[in-house]
């Protein structure tokens, strides 16, 4: 039963990553101007740009060159960065390390302090200890999280100078793991804040929705101890439409870092992607975004399964 | 001929006679609205910002393009720049106060794009099902394998950075998600009684549309239009912030950030000023939707 719910999503997932491969490739056609032209800067000779446009195959039928590109891209073979000069393959995995050691952190971050606000919220429902979380919660859907690293770097890093705001090592006496976990701290909960809201937010109205639920009555009525209800009860089953919220969660963050990782100069996929944009650097643009795309529809199909696997009536629409 | 024009009439009769037309409801929800304190301090927000960007040339004290480098970087509560200059000496309340129109204008602009052709196609997808329906569908798809703020910066890597580009990629980004909220609704109506009773005197697919389906829409498309918005701005700063939406010198909220984030340590108000103005434009429609929301009573879909 689930074997065929894993095929199917399989095979769709590989459907859509083929339609992401030929978004990803008309974005360099759909430009306006020469791609060779585009790449190579208003100043480029002829020579040089016949040069270039025969090496990119312009010259062939369009389905002729996205085959080509397609068949380099399955072996791994993204092109050449033009301004780095290195593969672009090399490129992008290096600094996606990066982005995942961020974006896992945050995740984290965002898991622990979501459930744990969005359920004491519920539970002490109508206190100003639920105001204040409800008011936390809104501002954090609400704030930039570029205006919020900036803000939270002036007042760590340039202020009281407890946190460094910039880069993932220090550049003098740098490297280790300690060095790390004092880059992480500020872009790490940057990133969480908007998360965390979100995720506060649902499971409030979750806990709230299950809290009134004939099930839970009966295991109060039952004589069950209140503690013993609210984890074992409620909890439980308020988790249910959060997991789903989880992955889609997981997926945003992965873009939403390119914002954080600019704001703190983390070495990550996102902020190379936005800089290829800005340098005009299109092979390092359509990998990056093809990589980011592709672990995207990866977690979004985890996430179904996760949810189907604790909800079964999911499977059954 | 004569035969039609009945038939629309019915049909319109009938269609006033669905749930979602009845006046009475109108009067409730805004009772509903007006009693919210929070929802309607979150309009009132939004409304005096609003009013800022229209009133721009009577309020603001300066030319938000002056610059004057000898007196740059100065502070808050300087006498002749209330809230201080920036790294060209440009006054940054005049800066913040025309900023406001190229930073609600993208996302009105877009988030309205978005729902025009967004709700079309969900209509169209919902009602006549079959292989439009799919090719619809299978459009989305796509897009939404994108997570949104990657998809716009595809779009702006492919048109190339700008304000207008800027608005058309948010503006996409938000498609998939009207055409399946309302696609998902039509859907459902379409079996209802009263679509059934007018289609049975004869009303055409227009006529269903428009009249029976249409009305009953309207209150969902307003609450996914006011929580939308503040969505599509936060979108439309961020590309700027990230250089790829409104360019210097452009006094738009996202750039002024990106323009001086570099001076923190010397200027942290020129980050502040601008930072703020985001938060309360997006703080304040959120207010305003959720309370939107409660008073409708409908429920989103949260995907």
């Amino acid at each position: 039963m689930y074997l065929t719910w894993i095929i199917r999503r399989v095979v769709y997932l590989i459907l859509v990553l083929w339609a992401v491969t030929i978004v990803v490739f008309l974005m360099m056609h759909l430009a306006p101007g020469d791609p060779a032209q585009a790449m190579l800067g208003p100043m480029a000779s002829g020579p040089a740009l016949a040069s270039l446009r025969q090496e990119l195959g312009l010259n062939e039928p369009i389905y002729i060159q996205y085959l080509h590109w397609l068949g380099h891209a399955l072996r791994g073979n993204l092109g050449r960065s033009i301004r780095q000069q290195v593969p672009v393959s090399s490129l992008i995995f290096s600094q996606f390390k990066n982005t995942v050691i961020l974006g896992s952190v945050s995740f984290v971050l965002a898991v622990i302090g979501g459930l744990a606000l969005g359920f004491i919220a519920a539970l002490k429902r109508g206190s100003l200890l639920d105001r204040i979380i409800i008011v936390i919660a809104s501002s954090g859907i609400a704030i930039p999280s570029f205006f919020l690293g900036l803000v939270l770097a002036y007042i760590f890093g340039i202020k009281f100078r407890i946190l460094p705001s910039n880069g993932m090592y220090a550049l003098q006496g740098g490297g280790g793991f300690g060095d790390l976990l004092k880059h992480l701290a500020l872009p790490a909960i940057t990133l969480a804040v908007g998360p965390i809201a979100v995720v506060a937010r649902m499971t409030r109205s979750s806990t709230l929705e299950v809290m009134g639920q004939d099930y839970v009555r009966t295991a109060r009525a039952k004589g069950l101890h209140d503690h013993t209800v609210a984890m074992r009860h409620i909890f439980k089953n308020a988790l249910i439409p959060i997991i789903h919220l989880l992955g889609l969660q997981a997926g945003i963050l992965l873009s939403a870092t390119a914002l954080v990782e600019v704001v703190f100069s983390w070495p990550g996929i996102g902020a190379l992607m936005v800089n290829s944009i800005l340098t005009r650097d299109l092979p390092v643009t359509q990998g990056s975004v093809l990589l980011i795309a592709a672990v995207y529809a990866v977690i979004s199909v985890v996430a179904d399964f996760a949810h189907m696997m604790i909800d079964p009536r999911v499977h059954q629409t | 001929m004569t035969n039609s024009t009945i038939s629309s009439d019915v049909t319109s009769e009938i269609g006033s006679a669905a749930p979602g037309r009845s006046r009475s409801r109108s009067a409730q929800v805004m009772r509903r609205l007006l009693r919210d304190r929070i929802g309607m301090a979150g309009i009132i927000l939004v409304l005096l910002l609003i009013l800022m960007a229209l009133l721009a040339p009577i309020i603001s004290p300066d030319d938000p393009l002056a610059t004057n480098l000898s007196a740059a970087f100065k502070p808050i509560g300087t006498s002749g720049h209330v809230l201080g200059t920036d790294l060209y000496g440009r006054d940054m309340l005049s800066r913040v106060i025309w900023g406001a129109r190229p930073s609600l204008m993208i996302g009105f602009v877009a988030t309205c794009l978005a729902l025009g052709l967004g709700v079309s196609l969900g209509v169209v997808s919902g009602f006549y099902g079959g292989r439009v329906d799919t090719v619809i569908m299978r459009i989305v798809d796509v897009f939404l394998a994108f997570p949104y703020l990657l998809l716009a910066i595809v779009i702006v890597g492919a048109l190339g950075p700008g304000l207008f580009h800027a608005t058309l990629a948010v503006a996409i980004t938000a498609i998939p998600f009207y055409v399946r909220l309302i696609r998902g609704m039509v859907l459902s109506f379409r079996e209802e009684q009263f679509v059934e009773a007018s289609r049975a005197v004869g009303a055409s697919g227009f006529h269903l549309m428009r009249y029976a389906i249409f009305p009953n829409i309207v209150p969902y498309v307003i609450v996914a239009f006011s929580i939308n918005v503040g969505y599509l701005i936060l979108e439309a700063a961020s590309l700027s912030f990230l250089g790829l939406g409104a360019q210097p010198p452009s006094p738009e909220w996202g750039a002024m950030l990106a323009e001086n984030r570099n001076y923190l340590t010397i200027a942290p108000h020129t980050v502040l000023i601008p930072g703020i103005a985001i938060f309360l434009v997006i703080i304040g429609l959120n207010l305003f939707g959720d309370a939107l929301r409660d008073a409708f009573d409908v429920r989103l879909r949260e995907d």
